[in-house]
């Protein structure tokens, strides 16, 4: 008889790496990244969904990783920040962030440079109206969307 | 979160068959968006959570004999982006993609919204007027409901224990009908919709034939704006009948007063937001 505290065994491929672990039910993906692979890269804010801080890839597409659960991410492929970069060498988004202050606090970074790949990826030349409409759904407590947008419209170029 | 099993069916039959046995210890989760949310803050304690991403024919959108398929577990950012669907129906496109964000369509279901039953959400107003139906499959077999019936109240649905929603069918909009969907969002563009309105409309030498007319968010459940529809079928298609029949609807609604606006006001915005849509399929 399975119990509520059971765990549970999946199997997903983060960052390109295939993995099995041991999960509780309630375990969000999220706590799932940075408690039991200590990936804290991806980082968790509003918990509901809303501000973008914990996005990740799920199967290339940009999901919202503190209200998915990681039994629900058994069988998937998982892109986090940690997977952006080509080994030692940034990704030209995260360098345009650095080269034009697209953080302040930091907090919103990840989920900020995720989401603008994932963008990237499937249009590589969105115009300024698209990447707003994009990034609707990654927000930035210190307000640094100029910057922000600069960052993500520069690395287009 | 408190703990809770986890099951992860790989046919509809098991899924149906857990749910059934656990009656209301069991809710069922697909994109999660909604009740990840909901086991979080308690307001849903489940013992059983049945996750329904591993059941297969259930995403995806197909046509046959003029109605659209859109099976249960299709993405809102795939019902917006479908081809399909913009040709069959531009309105349903429009609708999901005014949901949330990218990041939330992606995950979140047409079944999952739908069951949600939330009354402010994007697409049930254009699933109303566009006279739409819903499959539910239970062990007794499968029913078909029309959307303008699956919601009861708030975030009630008229699924019954055991039934799964497994396919959304929505009929093509009759012949040279103009429809549109209006969503007020005075705070951000991500935002739930604080009045949402949509209409469809036929209009032969300058009368009005067919008139549906929906609204979210300014009810307990979506609703019908009946008395603006009986106002306007059949009668000559004029400004001041349009500003006459968009007055009806302020007796139709039941608004909440909440961070988005008083009751006051959401009543007088549905009565404007219904104006301009009736404005927009009347081409006035």
């Amino acid at each position: 008889m399975t119990t509520a505290d059971a765990l549970y065994t999946i199997k997903l491929t983060v960052n390109g790496q295939p993995l099995e672990a041991q999960v509780p039910a309630r375990r969000t993906l999220v706590d799932f990244l940075r408690y039991n692979l200590d990936m804290t890269g991806t980082k968790e804010a509003c918990s509901v969904g809303v501000c973008g801080a914990c996005t990740v890839l799920i199967d290339g597409e940009i999901a919202a990783s503190c209200i998915t659960l990681a039994v629900q991410a058994d069988g998937t492929n998982i892109t986090t920040i940690e997977g952006v970069a080509n080994g030692e060498e940034l990704h030209p988004i995260q360098q345009s962030f650095i080269d034009h202050g697209g953080f302040q606090c930091g907090i919103c970074t990840s989920g900020q440079i995720v989401a603008a790949k994932s963008l990237l990826d499937g249009n590589p030349s969105p115009t300024e109206d698209e990447v707003k409409e994009w990034m609707i759904g990654n927000l930035c407590r210190c307000t640094g969307y100029y910057q922000i947008m600069e960052s993500i419209l520069k690395a287009v170029k | 979160m408190r703990d809770f099993i986890y099951h992860a069916p790989t046919t509809i039959e098991e899924a149906i068959s857990i749910l059934e046995e656990h009656g209301e210890d069991a809710r069922p989760i697909a994109g999660g968006t909604a009740m990840v949310n909901l086991m979080k803050q308690n307001m849903v304690l489940a013992d059983h959570l049945v996750g329904l991403g591993k059941l297969p024919g259930l995403r995806g959108v197909s046509q046959t004999n003029g109605l659209l398929h859109v099976g249960a577990l299709t993405r809102h950012r795939e019902v917006e982006l479908s081809t399909e669907v913009k040709t069959h129906s531009p309105l349903l496109a429009e609708a999901y993609s005014k949901v949330a964000t990218v990041r939330v369509r992606n995950m979140a279901t047409v079944g999952g919204g739908l069951t949600h039953a939330d009354p402010a959400q994007d697409p049930p107003p254009t699933l109303m007027v566009l006279d739409a139906h819903v499959v539910l499959t239970s062990s007794k077999g499968t029913r078909e409901l029309p959307v303008n019936d699956l919601f009861v109240d708030y975030y009630e649905s008229a699924l019954e224990p055991g039934e799964l929603l497994t396919e959304l069918v929505v009929p093509s909009a009759p012949q040279g009908a103009k429809t549109v969907y209006l969503k007020f969002l005075p705070r951000t563009a991500d935002d739930y919709a604080t009045v949402s309105v949509a209409a469809l409309a036929t209009v032969e030498n300058g009368v009005c034939q067919e008139i549906r007319v929906a609204l979210g968010a300014v009810a307990p459940k979506p609703i019908r704006a009946t008395a603006v529809e009986d106002a306007l079928r059949g009668q000559s298609v004029t400004p001041e009948a349009i500003r006459a029949a968009a007055e009806a609807v302020a007796d139709q609604v039941d608004p909440l007063t909440d961070f988005r606006g008083s009751d006051d006001y959401k009543r007088d915005m549905a009565v404007v937001f219904t104006r301009r849509a009736l404005e927009q399929v009347f081409s006035l």
